[in-house]
């Protein structure tokens, strides 16, 4: 079997119907993962255990809100609206982002009494970073040019990012018993939106057939996540049941409308940061 | 004014275009400019951006298109951001990584990303130093604390 051609412009993927629908359908799941995931991150400005804390995990989430922001631009240049339009003014059943990216982070809200949970946070953004690794590097051989280049130069960025997580998933387990029966805990409840990350969607036989990516993500990230539990002695993962709602098919929890509404309010007060 | 003239004009004003994050740093110094074309009074200026997510990137933008407006001979000025080539922080020029010393920032050692490298203080050279956070002011920055002068620095992580 001959390699399809790569596509090199925005143009040429609009000429092919399918390509375009696989193409838009995988970039909006990878830059909502990283918007709503960073907004979450977000919320735990000023919360987080301490200082040094607090200036690195506000750095990550910065740099996820950029991703967010350059794939959109390669949505804006597919014909799919403005790139701000993108990130904040949907419907919320036009996001694709997978439900792990929107689960709270603990009750409370950041500005009425948070009583946020730091082992699930650190659990749920070290499995999605070692998720975004692997779509990482599988979109670096996608067919379609513009994405290969900029999932290369993420990836590089994106290296730190999971170095951070992992660093805070050597400290907090194997040590207490206090603080391995919490990040088992957190753990448990990770793995079981897990599967959401690694689906396409309804789409994914046609980003597959078409090269928008080349291969599927479930099995490395079922095994990378194996990995993970040996080295951290936390519970292998079992079952892969898809969640009851995944996201991935525009069908969200209860958490996200009102996220995205206060996101969106935010950015009426501050159009992109008035930097 | 001949073409060539006005190419050197510009990059000498590209040269005093300062990174918004850490002063006096110029674009030319970060290794961002990858292409500068002169047609007429016609100047498109081909940025690498630093990082994809760089908020400063904007800010930089502006400003060469003001700097450049300045400029005798210009008509008009486009300022277009690259995806390829990457930049990396093998990038910065020796004149940069001078720079980065006089303000207190370490150089990259190196480029690539990786858990472990070891900058030399900018304040006394030492490599007895040690990392205390991987992420500093900026993401492109960590924080060190030398064990030989008993200074905090931050260094460039190399990417
Ligand atoms: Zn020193």
């Amino acid at each position: 079997m001959t390699a399809l051609p790569r596509v090199t412009t925005a143009d040429q993927a609009r000429a092919d119907a399918g390509f375009h629908r696989a193409l838009v359908e995988l970039l909006y799941q990878a830059a909502d993962d990283d918007l709503i995931l960073a907004q979450r991150g977000a919320e735990w400005l000023g919360l987080v255990p301490h200082i040094e804390e607090d200036v690195a995990f506000s750095s990550i989430t910065q740099d996820m809100t950029g991703h967010a922001l350059a794939l959109y631009q390669l949505l804006e240049e597919l014909g799919e609206g403005q790139a701000d339009h993108l990130a904040y003014f949907r419907e919320p059943s036009a996001y694709r982002c997978a439900v792990l990216a929107e689960r709270p982070n603990g009750e409370g809200t950041y500005l009425d009494s948070p009583r946020f949970d730091w082992a699930y946070t650190v659990v749920r953004q070290y499995v999605y970073q070692r998720f975004k690794r692997l779509r990482l590097e599988a979109m670096v051989k996608s067919r379609y040019q513009p994405l290969a280049d900029l999932a290369e130069k993420m990836l590089r960025e994106q290296f730190y990012h999971l170095y951070h997580w992992e660093v805070w998933m050597k400290q907090l387990t194997g040590r207490t018993e206090e603080a391995q029966r919490r990040m088992t805990e957190a753990w448990t409840r990770v793995l079981a939106d897990a599967p959401s990350l690694s689906s396409l969607g309804p789409g994914e036989q046609e980003i597959l057939s078409s090269g928008v990516l080349p291969w599927s993500l479930e099995k490395p990230f079922r095994q990378a996540l194996e990995e993970s539990a040996r080295s951290y002695g936390l519970p292998a993962p079992n079952a892969w049941t898809m969640p009851e709602v995944n996201g991935r098919d525009g069908r969200h929890s209860p958490a996200l409308p009102p996220m995205l509404e206060h996101m969106a309010e935010v950015y009426r007060i501050a159009p992109a940061g008035a930097w | 004014m001949s073409e060539a003239d006005l190419q050197s004009r510009v990059m000498a004003a590209l040269d005093e275009v300062m990174d918004p994050e850490i002063r006096g740093l110029s674009l030319v110094d970060l290794g961002m400019v990858e292409r500068v074309e002169v047609d007429g009074g016609q100047v498109r200026v081909q940025l690498i951006p630093t990082y994809v997510g760089c908020p400063a990137l904007g800010l930089m933008k502006a400003d060469v298109e003001r700097r450049l407006a300045a400029v005798p001979g210009v008509e008009s000025v486009t300022v277009e951001f690259l995806r390829k080539p990457l930049w990396t922080t093998d990038r910065i020029t020796p004149r940069g990584r001078e720079r980065l010393k006089a303000v207190g920032i370490a150089p990259p050692a190196g480029s690539g990303p990786t858990e472990h490298w070891t900058p030399e203080c900018p304040y006394c050279g030492s490599t007895q130093v040690h990392r205390e956070n991987v992420f500093g002011p900026t993401s492109c920055r960590s924080i060190f604390y030398c064990d030989a002068c008993r200074n905090p620095f931050e260094a460039i992580k190399p990417v």
